[in-house]
């Protein structure tokens, strides 16, 4: 839009400016009720607090095993992520290069897992789990392995979809240089596709480790205190004789921080994912 | 390891020959790493057995520890010397977990369903009949109770709360507690209030006194079931009604529990005595208010440990029998409180079934019963415990003296969950409704137990 | 159910044929997809596919805290759980239809005011300006942020007492005469739209944004050496390219928004207010707080079915009206 008219100016003026606040508020809440002393929090709420202090910072790691959480949350997110994102690879690959039989069913039934309400199949897979362990001796239940194994999952559908849109954009001419080169499909995968769809894979990795990170209701049936995450761990700040609210903002910030600066690095690689892949 | 052969193939900034080419075989690499990750079953976590039912030997337990302290990690540092001590004794190594109560349901129900879970875990003692239904937990008969010194140690309003009257009880109890009127003597002294309440016509008098210049008298926790429940039982009680008939079957829309409903939510709608606030009050707001001089009076289970955390000294509050609708606390039409605690129990499934009951009788022994309720603040269900003059303070004696002559436990049925739940929420509702002004008639008391009981399984 | 093939149409027709990698043997040529399929389709069928058809089977068994223990050996009951499921004229039935209509304009309303504070942002942040990245690094940030964490937040804020909302709208501003409830009572809803659309518009922003950056300039200044004005470069060119990204953007906000759990729970607990009684949770209590897992099996089934159904009928009438359009 080469020239802009002062009336979209203004109303740009206004609506990001009144859309900003409305974003900024609640990470406003956050940020400054973590540094208040507890009898600002349990009060009634001051913009701006009574004294500064840190000490909310310094009670979180003691009232609940915060460290080992995050160490539990790290792991199961990695994991779930890097593994979700090798299958997908795979998968978007056979879907995008290849014509087979049961292609659109493989899709379309991947796809629609999507819309499976989690409380419908989440005793069903605890079951499973504990069975594969009675069986195998693999334990699943309550070690950090069922949760990798659930997460990577559910980040798979929309990782595949959005990789197949990705891979089809990467001209054919390249695998077909790598072929006469030698290469074979699995070189071809690996020297040409995954190279040329790195904005496409971090997309997906972001998504993926997003939904690991932040998931509760699985977490909080399938974990126990050793491997408990952190966002079913945060609830423990809302004990049974008290609510320290301004722990509990001190800790969602902390468990927040890594997650949204690595989110906001990654993002123009999420963007240029998302322009090359899904949405063209 | 494998986050870090991940990312480097991620945040390439130029595309050079040379780094191209490390970076293709590092994606090489990754994609291999994470691949026979998935092949192996993606393996990714090592397998931790605390919770895990790990007890291959009978030489370990696996003990779920309800939330009783501060804090889960404040429990674990009471348990733990308590444990080694048992260790020592037995040779027998417990491995402690303790559950928030958020998730202590959901993870009994999930170690019900699949056999997998602890050998011994605590319950919330208003969950027995519940669980006793599932057939997960093992019934304590005549033999068993043998095993721990007989069925005559403990306090027989706590096996009361222990399972279906009937049956051999599903659990055995660990800790005690009942309810008191918590009240403010500073707020007493000026209001000119000489002592506490006796009937809830007294309550209501003094309330108004009390209920000026921005504080009230009373506090409640309407969105919090559970407490909702008990205060109702025990109203109900004093109406001569119970939620539940002699053959189980729920009874919530009786005469006597309407009056007990609306008597309840009236201390906000009519008497206006508790702040409107409160109907929103679900994670113990309203000590916190007692323990600013907010409220006045409170009535709640063991609160000394509470009131203390949040710098009251023991000499600012005075504890005194919950109120009845007329003359002194009792047995029937005169019950003044629920019968609360929490029981311990065996998992059916355990593979070491002597060192379980060795560790309950461990944990139900006079000594532990002294250390561990003194610690919390509650009373020891095990009569000889009780003795103790530990157990003689002002506070504890009022707590104790009610269990003994006038609590009475929650209907043991095993839709006691869905009871909570149902009724729970709906006097929840009401306070709400009193919260924003709309007049609580009986009518619409009615109304709301009448939709309470048409949720319960037919 | 053609998600996949309908967003992406026409590309397949132009594309110079998919076989163009050289085989390797006629077998090797033939397994290879399947093989690279293979991880794939194993999670699947261990995470969601069997899980759900185990969940389909309790659904017709009374699989009550009587039977828990051993769920194989639970009664089969036929129907019963699914009659009293949609029997409206008693108290389940209607509760959960009462539940499927607040989820149903819960949905509607998050996912339109989701999509229009995205779409609106999105071009509005189209051009350059100071300050446009740090924005939108603000904006994205809700996203970002882990579910318990940003709506333990809004918690914190909607509290009745000491709650900044109420300190604003009633300290501050004197908007109300008494202090409203927002996490009881019928307000409920509000505060539950308001923390979805918090919570959800950057992701439509995100992908809206990304969206426009493969408008061709050209096609902008074309249209201003017509004489186009912005708001017609908008109507004209910007819409009709967001066009196929929408049909699917709007799809996956809706399944998201419809199924989410997450959000409520932590809002609300274990039993919410009837005004925000959404779907999941009421689920969630149907089976896990009393226990009835065969009852609440059937309800996530018939949501299951509601869920195929209106996908299947949005992506026909989309699809055929994109069609319509391009013709």
């Amino acid at each position: 839009m080469p020239s802009i008219p002062a009336w979209f100016r203004w109303a740009r003026r206004v609506f990001l400016t009144l859309l900003a606040g409305f974003v900024l508020l609640p990470l406003y809440v956050m940020a400054s009720s973590s540094l208040k002393p507890l009898q600002d929090v349990a009060g009634q709420f001051r913009w701006l607090p009574s004294g500064l202090t840190i000490r909310p910072y310094i009670d979180i790691w003691d009232t609940v095993p915060l460290a080992r959480y995050f160490v539990n949350s790290l792991i199961v997110a990695g994991a779930a992520t890097v593994c979700s994102v090798t299958v997908a690879v795979f998968a978007a690959y056979a879907v995008s290069r290849y014509r087979f039989r049961g292609r659109r069913i493989f899709t379309v039934t991947v796809l629609s897992t999507q819309m499976f309400p989690g409380i419908l199949f989440l005793l069903p897979l605890f079951l499973i789990y504990v069975n594969i362990g009675n069986l195998t001796g693999i334990a699943l239940y309550g070690s950090r392995g069922g949760l990798i194994l659930t997460y990577l999952t559910f980040s798979l559908p929309f990782s595949i979809w959005m990789l197949i849109g990705y891979f089809e954009s990467i001209p054919r001419a390249l695998d077909e240089a790598a072929a006469v080169d030698g290469c074979g499909p699995i070189g071809t995968l690996a020297r040409i596709v995954v190279p040329a769809a790195v904005p496409g894979i971090v997309a997906v990795a972001v998504y993926a480790f997003m939904t690991a990170w932040g998931e509760v209701l699985f977490a909080s049936i399938m974990t126990n205190d050793v491997t408990r995450t952190l966002s079913v761990g945060l609830q423990g700040y809302a004990t049974q004789n008290d609510v320290y609210w301004n722990q509990v903002m001190a800790a969602s910030l902390v468990v927040s921080v890594p997650i949204v600066a690595g989110f906001l690095l990654l993002q123009r690689y999420l963007i240029a994912g998302l322009t090359a892949g899904a949405v063209k | 390891m494998k986050l870090r052969h991940g990312f480097p193939t991620i945040g390439l900034p130029e595309r050079d020959d040379s780094v191209m080419r490390t970076l293709r075989a590092a994606a090489a690499i990754a994609t291999l790493t994470a691949l026979a990750t998935t092949a192996i079953g993606c393996g990714g976590g090592t397998p931790t057995g605390a919770g895990a039912n790990g007890d291959a030997a009978p030489k370990t337990l696996t003990y779920w520890a309800s939330n009783q302290g501060p804090s889960i990690e404040a429990d674990k540092e009471i348990l733990t010397p308590e444990l080694k001590k048992f260790e020592q004794q037995t040779g027998i190594k417990v491995e402690l977990e303790v559950v928030p109560w958020s998730d202590l349901l959901n993870r009994i129900l999930a170690a019900t369903t699949s056999g997998q879970g602890p050998d011994v875990l605590n319950i919330g003692n208003t969950w027995s009949a519940s669980l006793q239904a599932t057939g997960a937990l093992l019934p304590w008969d005549e033999k068993a109770f043998a095993q721990i010194g007989g069925k005559d140690r403990f306090v027989d309003s706590a096996l009361a709360s222990a399972g279906a009257p009937g049956k051999d009880p599903a659990a055995v109890p660990l800790y005690s507690m009942a309810y008191a009127l918590y009240y403010n003597k500073k707020a007493y002294r000026e209001a000119g209030v000489d002592k506490p309440p006796a009937t809830w016509d007294e309550l209501v008098e003094v309330g108004k006194k009390l209920t000026r210049d921005g504080k009230w008298a009373l506090g409640v926790e309407g969105s919090n079931l559970s407490n909702n429940i008990h205060q109702v039982f025990v109203l109900a009680k004093q109406h001569g009604a119970d939620f539940f008939d002699a053959s189980g079957n729920p009874a919530f829309t009786s005469d006597g529990a309407v009056a007990a409903v609306k008597q309840y939510v009236d201390f906000m709608a009519q008497d206006k005595i508790v702040a409107p606030g409160n109907a929103e009050y679900a994670q113990n707001q309203s000590l916190q208010d007692f323990a600013k001089g907010k409220t006045a009076m409170v009535l709640w289970q063991t609160a000394a440990a509470t009131f203390k955390a949040h710098g009251m000294s023991p000499d600012d509050w005075g504890v005194a029998p919950v109120p009845v609708q007329s003359g002194m606390p009792g047995q029937g039409r005169q019950v003044n409180s629920m019968v609360a605690g929490i029981n311990m129990a065996i998992f059916k499934n355990t593979d070491n079934l002597d060192g379980a009951l060795k560790f309950v009788k461990f944990m139900t022994g006079d000594e532990e019963q002294k250390i561990l309720n003194q610690t919390y603040g509650s009373i020891p269900p095990v009569k000889t415990a009780q003795q103790d003059p530990a157990f003689n303070t002002p506070d504890l004696t009022v707590l104790r003296d009610t269990l003994a002559t006038s609590a009475a436990p929650l209907p043991q049925v095993p839709a006691e969950s869905q009871f909570e739940t149902a009724v729970g929420t709906a006097v929840k509702e009401l306070f709400a409704d009193a919260a924003a002004g709309r007049p609580i008639t009986a009518e619409l008391v009615k109304e709301r137990l009448t939709k309470a009981q048409q949720q319960m399984p037919q | 159910m053609t998600l996949l093939t309908e967003a992406t149409p026409g590309r397949r027709a132009t594309r110079p044929g998919g076989r163009s990698l050289p085989p390797r043997g006629r077998l090797g040529r033939a397994a290879l997809p399947y093989l690279l399929l293979l991880p794939a389709v194993l999670l699947e069928l261990l995470v969601h596919l069997v899980p759900m058809v185990m969940g389909i089977l309790m659904s017709f068994k009374e699989l009550t805290q009587f039977y828990i223990r051993d769920w194989a050996s639970a009664p089969w009951t036929g129907l019963d759980n699914y009659r009293l499921a949609v029997d409206f004229n008693a108290p389940v039935g209607r509760d959960l239809l009462h539940s499927f209509w607040v989820t149903c304009v819960f949905s509607v309303l998050a996912v339109g005011l989701c999509w229009l504070i995205g779409v609106t942002a999105a071009i509005f942040m189209q051009e350059g300006f100071r300050g446009r990245g740090l924005l939108r690094a603000l904006f994205l940030t809700p996203y970002a942020l882990p579910v318990y964490a940003a709506v333990i937040t809004w918690a914190f804020m909607f509290q009745r007492d000491n709650g900044l909302v109420n300190h604003v709208l009633h300290d501050q501003l004197g908007l109300t005469a008494e202090r409203p409830f927002w996490l009881l009572g019928g307000n409920s809803f509000a505060a539950l739209v308001i923390v979805a659309v918090w919570k959800t518009w950057p992701f439509a922003f995100l992908v809206v944004m990304a969206a426009l950056q493969n408008i061709p300039r050209e096609l902008y200044e074309a249209a201003a050496i017509d004489g186009a004005g912005v708001w017609q470069q908008i109507r004209k060119i910007t819409m009709p390219s967001l066009r196929p990204i929408n049909q699917v953007l709007v799809l996956v906000l809706f399944l998201w928004t419809f199924n989410d759990f997450n959000n409520p729970y932590v809002l609300f607990g274990k039993s919410a207010p009837e005004a925000a009684d959404l779907i999941s949770i009421h689920i969630y209590q149907s089976s896990f707080v009393t226990w009835n897992f065969g009852a609440g099996s059937a309800m996530s089934v018939l949501l299951l079915a509601f869920l195929l159904l209106v996908t299947t009928v949005y992506l026909l009438v989309t699809s055929r009206g994109r069609r319509a359009a391009r013709a």
